[in-house]
């Protein structure tokens, strides 16, 4: 009758555990899909409304636009790296994968907002009108996304610091974030091409 | 540093407010005066406030729908009262600006805070316990989703005495919700209270549709699920996929009013249409969240006070999963008069005709159910069968303004204000109270007094047809929604007629808070006091354990081989407690203090943001997020319930249930 508490012996609820962090993390992506969707939506809806202002022709360049595209897609390679080395048990290379992936998104965010920096400066903000308020409102969406995804690796890279192992609820963490990270290249390719390649053409 | 918040912004001069603020900090000192009085502080903290038990988080939803549910009351017949006085010279006693906001204050708080905290509170109580669950999926995320939905309705509640709250209808449209037209802080309380209340709900619906995917006993397989559960499950999809889109409407409705864009404005290319769009895109799924779980209440206390199984229970099943679907085809018709043409007013119009049909399936189900069965006029049942009376009525009329022609005329009349509510009140509330009265037991551990229970039924049903009827012919009268006063003399004797309705309500809600009363205080009779866990011999899980349950739920995970498992335990003579036998420590989640945290933030926020005090609105947002990244880096967040404790509740319980039959 009497058992060792600290053996936990109802192995059951142990694995519901296991599989439902990671399994509802991704539910939850999905509805920030629908966030995303309908962010398309309303970019699709008011797409030419320009109110004499300023066109895609006009604001949108290639030259920074490739550089972010490039920066965030190899981020995601970074991440997936340091994934490897997480299921390694390869602590301090997680962590130096998780600082270039840091890295490379900031650089990301950073020419974000030095392209909202000019578009504003140049009299193309998001009051200018509805075209370009569905425009700053979904690019700026993602790159908060990604900001929050910058937040959730330095958050991990402190956790990880100093400890020689990945426990279970660690690597569930880390999934996550992986999940996330990759989601939101999805969206950035969905954006790059429906944004910016379809306006241009 | 105070943004646009100055001493003006607290309305002195109505009468109705200081009155009404008076009495709400009497009656606030005097319960907070009395938990420090008893030294129950420490009891609420511990026991409830930073609770993960889904039992526990389940009484708080309800006791926070029940406040609403006397907010929105009041609301409701001080319009009725309005209307009833406000005719040719007469101006009655609200002004235009008071009596909009009180309109607007009514729908937002009945439907975000009164219906989805009810429909909360059941999910939370019920849905583990059915499927044999000893928790819900993600329970610190359940107690954040609380506390969200908490601060929410304080928010609403705020607007009241600071300030004011929006005039702009309960789904604030614009473009009068806009800066242009709307310039004071009421539509950035909405604002706030939605989309910190969304938070929680979004969350909600994440926790409760991955409880159900992953955590049923063994053996209950998708079609030995309880028809409740199944409606629980077909309404958190509901959430996760329609929340995200009021998320963004009501978001860059903010957008425009805080950084002067043009999502909804009349100029800059602003379309007004759109958010309509987005926002019954919501809407339309939003009622069918609400009355799906109504349904599931009906599918379990329709056979349970019968005698009899569910009549068609795949057929339900079925019906339920195509209105889910069927819900997402159907937004247009809230805007018929959009001019999208008569093809895609003909589409939306069918669409929405053919939803009758899986809702027809259910009403003859639950007839059928009840036919040559062995009812039993239990206030549950009166509550089921006025809802079978009074939602057909209301189904009809809804099919009746499908017809896009029809709609044309009836469309931001009083009609549709009785249709809504024949269906909201007839539907929803008549079946959250219904599955209140029956899972009080359950949660209480005795059951709740019949006889107030019945009266307050038979006020409710009666107010009901006095107060939404005459709405309906004032509806084919011409009479628009959301009117102040009127000069229409043959609208004035209606509009009295529903004031008596409205007063049948008060009397009806007056039943049922002395219901709660009388309940509690006779609850040690031992006519009410149920030990057995099973008062109505019922036919699914949550009957097999005890009243009220342990904080495992389960000593012993149940295993499921048929529908109606208890009922077929029970048939079968299988002892499902398994009592005195071998336990195992059970591993469960530690209460935190992280929900009520990032919640308080929260609300610092929300208030701070509607004032434009951005140094405050910084401090609540970096609590927010720094509540979250603390409770990431806590390690002490599970315990384990030792053998030896469970054998002790356990035989506890056994000894109990021996005293009782020996009785």
């Amino acid at each position: 009758m009497a058992q060792n508490t600290t053996v936990p012996t109802a192995g059951h609820d142990e694995h519901h555990h296991e599989n439902t962090v990671v399994f509802g993390f991704w539910v939850y992506l999905m509805t920030d899909c629908i966030i995303f969707g309908s962010l398309f939506a309303t970019f699709a809806v008011l797409r030419n409304q320009f109110n004499g202002g300023p066109t895609p022709h006009e604001l949108f360049e290639f030259g920074g636009l490739g550089l972010e595209t490039a920066l965030l897609l190899l981020s995601s390679i970074t991440y997936g790296f340091g994934m490897i080395a997480a299921h390694k048990t390869q602590i301090s290379s997680v962590i130096m994968w998780l600082g270039v992936t840091f890295l490379l998104g900031l650089g990301f965010v950073g020419l974000e907002v030095r392209e909202f920096a000019h578009m504003i400066a140049d009299g193309a903000g998001p009051d200018r009108s509805a075209f370009l308020s569905a425009f700053f409102t979904l690019v700026s969406t993602h790159g908060l996304h990604v900001t929050c995804g910058l937040i959730w690796i330095v958050t991990l890279m402190v956790q990880l610091m100093g400890t020689t192992e990945i426990p279970e609820r660690m690597m569930n963490k880390l999934t996550c974030l992986s999940l996330f990270w990759h989601f939101l290249d999805i969206v950035w390719i969905c954006v790059f091409t429906y944004v910016y390649l379809a306006s241009m053409i | 540093m105070l943004g646009r918040l100055s001493l003006s912004a607290i309305p002195l001069d109505v009468p109705i407010l200081v009155g009404t603020f008076i009495g709400v900090l009497i009656v606030g000192v005097a319960v907070l005066g009395l938990i420090t009085y008893y030294g129950k502080w420490g009891y609420l903290w511990k026991e409830w406030f930073t609770s993960v038990d889904h039992k526990r988080l389940a009484v708080m939803y309800i006791v926070l729908a029940l406040v609403a549910l006397a907010r929105g009351f009041a609301d409701a017949i001080m319009m009725r009262t309005q209307l009833a006085l406000a005719y040719a010279g007469n101006p009655g006693y609200l002004p235009p600006h008071h009596y909009d906001q009180i309109f607007s204050a009514h729908g937002t708080i009945m439907i975000f805070f009164l219906a989805m905290a009810f429909m909360t509170g059941l999910f939370n109580f019920i849905v583990p316990l059915q499927i044999g669950a000893r928790d819900v999926a993600y329970p610190f995320l359940n107690n954040l989703s609380f506390w969200m939905t908490a601060v929410a309705f304080m928010l609403v509640n705020i607007s009241l005495f600071i300030g004011e709250f929006s005039q702009c209808g309960w789904l604030a449209y614009p473009p009068l919700s806009e800066m242009q037209f709307s310039p004071g802080v009421g539509v950035d309380y909405y604002i706030w209270a939605i989309q910190i209340s969304g938070v929680g709900t979004l969350l909600t619906g994440v926790n409760f549709f991955v409880t159900i995917v992953k955590m049923r006993a063994p053996g209950m397989t998708w079609l030995k699920m309880p028809v409740f559960t199944w409606t629980a499950f077909c309404s958190s999809i509901l959430i996760m996929a329609t929340f995200p889109v009021l998320t963004v409407a009501v978001a860059l409705l903010g957008l425009d009013r805080y950084f002067g864009m043009h999502f909804f404005t009349n100029d800059g290319g602003g379309n007004q249409m759109l958010y309509l769009n987005l926002i019954w895109a919501w809407g339309h799924p939003e009622v069918y969240i609400l009355v799906l779980p109504a349904f599931g209440v009906f599918s379990e206390v329709v056979p349970a006070f019968s005698g009899k199984p569910l009549f068609g229970y795949k057929t339900m099943v079925y019906a339920t999963c195509s209105i889910m679907v069927l819900s997402f085809l159907v937004w247009v018709h809230h805007f018929f008069t959009m001019g999208a043409g008569p093809d895609v007013n003909a589409f939306f119009g069918i669409a929405t005709m053919i939803i009758s049909i899986p809702t027809g399936v259910k009403l003859f189900n639950w007839l059928f159910t009840m036919y040559k069965g062995r009812i039993q006029y239990h206030a549950c049942m009166y509550w089921a069968v006025g809802f079978m009376v009074v939602f057909t009525i209301g189904g009809m009329t809804g099919v009746m303004m499908a017809i896009p022609g029809s709609d044309f005329v009836l469309h931001n009349s009083l009609f549709l204000i009785a249709h809504f509510h024949n269906v909201i009140i007839g539907g929803v509330y008549f079946g959250y109270v219904c599955g209140m009265n029956f899972w009080a037991p359950k949660v209480l551990g005795f059951k709740m007094n019949e006889a107030w229970g019945i009266r307050a039924f038979w006020f409710w049903l009666v107010g009901f047809f006095f107060a939404f009827m005459p709405l309906y012919v004032l509806g084919f009268e011409g009479m628009t929604r959301r009117m102040n006063h009127y000069d229409n003399p043959a609208w004035h004797p209606w509009m009295l007629i529903a004031e008596v309705g409205a007063v049948l309500i008060l009397f009806g809600v007056v039943c049922q808070l002395m219901q709660i009363f009388v309940s509690i205080r006779d609850c040690n009779k031992p006519e009410n006091r149920d030990f057995t866990g099973d008062p109505w011999n019922g036919r699914t899980l949550e009957w097999s354990t005890s009243s009220p349950p342990p904080v495992y739920n389960y000593a012993i995970v149940p295993h499921v081989s048929s529908l109606d498992a208890y009922m077929h335990d029970k048939e079968n003579g299988i002892d499902t407690r398994q009592a005195g036998g071998q336990y195992e420590a059970i591993h469960m989640p530690k209460n935190t203090a992280a929900g009520i945290s990032a919640g308080a933030f929260a609300l610092i926020f929300g208030f701070a943001a509607v004032w434009y005090i951005w140094w405050l609105a910084a401090i609540g947002l970096v609590g927010v997020i720094a509540t979250i990244i603390a409770r990431s880096a806590n390690k002490d967040i599970d315990y384990y319930i030792p053998a030896e404790e469970v054998a002790r509740i356990e035989n506890e319980h056994t000894r109990k249930l021996m005293a009782q039959a020996a009785e």
